[in-house]
């Protein structure tokens, strides 16, 4: 029976990279379909065509589009994600210190919302009906209902405008002490941890009730437990499984949100990068970022199915 | 045998008692459809004409909702806001959903290599975070409204694909399905008159969730600067430009952030408070 376990979670890591050449591939020829010639671009208007004829045999522009796609890909394999064209930098030396940057705040981001949300999610689940229930619905369906720029403008309204807590801004570079990290990351991280939980929340909510209501638990029940005992021993070790992948499946939400956060408070990360490359029609740039948006994306997904699929007992 | 179900369905559609909360939901929405339409008769003053002296002008008398970043009329701003925001997303979730849908049944019918490679490719299309989609697409291409509007149905057909495959294949395993086929019936027929009217329901239910997701992506696109560009401007981007108002909370960025929020979560709870059997989605 274990095979079957592996067999499937194979196949899923199989579809996982097919899907993924796929994705390289449209990253790769949405970007080549970025208007304006990009040597003529590099060279500026006082450029002669001579010298843009030849910087375009020099940057291989003029190759078929796959060849210089096979060349592309030959590079990300090797590490060499390519130089920049808007600062002659290498790539990997201008992501390596934004990653980071943006890897904390995702890592914290995750930290806070998930113990959170399960707590939210868990005890609304258990308490179904109940005001406090209903209340959490509500303001999860607030926060999904509404783009992640309104959450963060709520959030500065609060903390910066009226509360005078936090500083509307966010600058990495002048963390020296604990309450300037607080400071810092505070507003990104609430905005994040807001949007990312509100998704967990409904999810676990979802997969506790439907375990609830399936007839071991009625049974446990109707034999006397009681209702922590009901939730905790008979319900949440085989609701474990879903609420693994809602957690997974919400994660990957991070990806959408910390575009618009670090967009919105000015946070040195990846995301903030690639808008700025968009701009300034960073080709490499542009593509290294979507590519590593595009893995991060995948990678969470592939893990809320294959827990998924191992959490199911019929195939074990 | 199609007509009769639907007038039965009918009947029982208008015999469900409907929830308050549905029925302010569903007035809210219908106002924002009626401002799409009205909003160039109505708006009191033209959305370039600077009439106030002050920027970031508070709500006072004739300038109901203050004034924005170069001292325009906020309300009107809003209004014809709606225009944009109501018209992109409702003809970019008409083409997603269309084409998924009708995508979805013809691979459930025919399935094989067909169903096969259809899934298999939107499937990757899915496994690019949406807003790094039209992030890309659009700093590729310009961000006119058809390029706007095909890039956020083509983000959405992947989802509604799935979707409507899921029902369809339940559908597809039924008796007169089989009966149609052995009728010799074309698949043209099989998924207009035997699948639809079948699954109609909950697709449109889905209609409703993917019309809000293209709503918050367009105002996300649209906030970044990658939406709408000027002085054509929607919610997003009204948000956008007078962000700098924020620190002194004026109305000019609190509202427009409050009539996305109004619309999306009124669709939400209209969908939410649907009699059981409209949304049921047993997929």
């Amino acid at each position: 029976m274990k095979s079957g376990v592996l067999n499937l979670v194979l196949k899923r890591l199989g579809i996982a990279a097919v899907t993924l050449l796929i994705v390289m591939f449209a990253v790769f020829f949405a970007t080549s379909m970025l208007p304006g010639d990009t040597a003529s671009i590099l060279l500026g208007q006082a450029a002669t065509p001579e010298a843009v004829a030849g910087l375009r045999e020099a940057m291989h522009l003029n190759d078929p589009a796959i060849l210089r796609f096979l060349r592309w890909l030959f590079g990300l394999l090797h590490g060499d994600l390519g130089t920049s064209y808007a600062n002659e930098m290498p790539v990997a030396t201008l992501i390596g210190g934004r990653l980071v940057n943006t890897m904390k705040l995702a890592g914290i981001t995750t930290l806070l919302s998930v113990p959170l949300a399960l707590t939210l999610g868990i005890t609304a689940a258990m308490l179904r009906g109940s005001v406090y229930d209903r209340t959490v619905t509500i303001l999860t369906i607030g926060v999904i209902s509404v783009p992640e720029f309104m959450v963060a403008t709520l959030a500065v309204l609060l903390f910066a405008v009226y509360l005078k807590w936090l500083p509307a801004l966010s600058s990495v570079n002048e963390a020296h002490s604990l309450t300037d990290l607080v400071r810092i990351y505070a507003m990104p991280v609430i905005t994040l941890t807001f949007v990312i939980s509100a998704q967990m929340i409904r999810m676990t909510r979802a997969a506790v009730i439907e375990t609830l209501s399936t007839p071991y638990v009625e049974m446990a029940l109707l034999k006397g437990a009681s209702r922590s005992r009901m939730v905790l021993r008979h319900a949440l070790p085989n609701a474990l499984g879903p609420i693994v992948n809602a957690v997974a499946l919400s994660l990957s939400y991070l990806v959408g949100g910390v575009i618009i956060v670090e967009t919105i408070f000015n946070y040195p990360g990846i995301a903030k990068l690639m808008v700025d490359a968009v701009a300034t029609r960073d080709l490499p740039l542009i593509q290294s970022c979507a590519m590593i948006f595009c893995l991060g994306y995948l990678f969470l997904i592939t893990a809320a199915d294959i827990v998924a699929i191992m959490s199911n007992p019929r195939l074990r | 045998m199609t007509i009769a179900r639907a007038t039965t369905s009918r009947r029982s559609f208008l015999g469900h008692s409907y929830s308050l909360v549905g029925v302010v939901a569903a007035l809210v929405i219908l106002a924002w459809t009626l401002v799409a339409i009205l909003a160039p008769y109505v708006i009191p003053h033209s959305i370039g004409d600077i009439v106030d002296d002050d920027y970031f002008g508070p709500m006072r008398q004739g300038l109901w909702l203050g004034s924005d970043y170069l001292g325009r009329d906020m309300l009107s701003r809003v209004l014809m806001g709606a225009r944009y925001t109501v018209g992109i997303s409702l003809a970019a979730v008409s083409i997603a959903c269309f084409s998924g849908v009708v995508l979805g049944m013809i691979a459930a019918v025919t399935g094989g290599w067909l169903d096969t490679c259809l899934s298999r490719f939107l499937d990757a299309m899915n496994s690019i975070p949406s807003k790094l989609f039209g992030l890309v697409v659009v700093a590729a291409v310009g961000s006119s409204i058809p390029v706007l509007i095909l890039t956020l149905a083509v983000i959405y057909i992947p989802g509604a694909y799935r979707f409507a495959r899921a029902l369809a294949v339940n559908i597809n395993t039924m008796d007169f399905i089989t009966v149609a086929r052995v009728r010799g019936e074309s698949t043209a027929y099989l998924i207009g008159s035997e699948i639809l009217p079948n699954i109609i329901r909950p697709v449109l239910a889905d209609f409703g969730l993917r019309f809000v997701f293209i709503v918050l992506l367009l105002s996300g696109l649209s906030f970044l600067g990658l939406g709408l560009q000027p002085p054509l401007a929607d919610w997003g981007a009204l948000v956008r430009e007078n962000i700098g108002g924020l620190p002194f909370a004026a109305p000019a960025v609190i509202v427009p952030s409050l009539a996305i929020a109004s619309l999306t979560i009124s669709v939400n709870l209209l969908i939410d408070n649907l009699p059981q059997k409209i949304r049921d989605r047993d997929a």
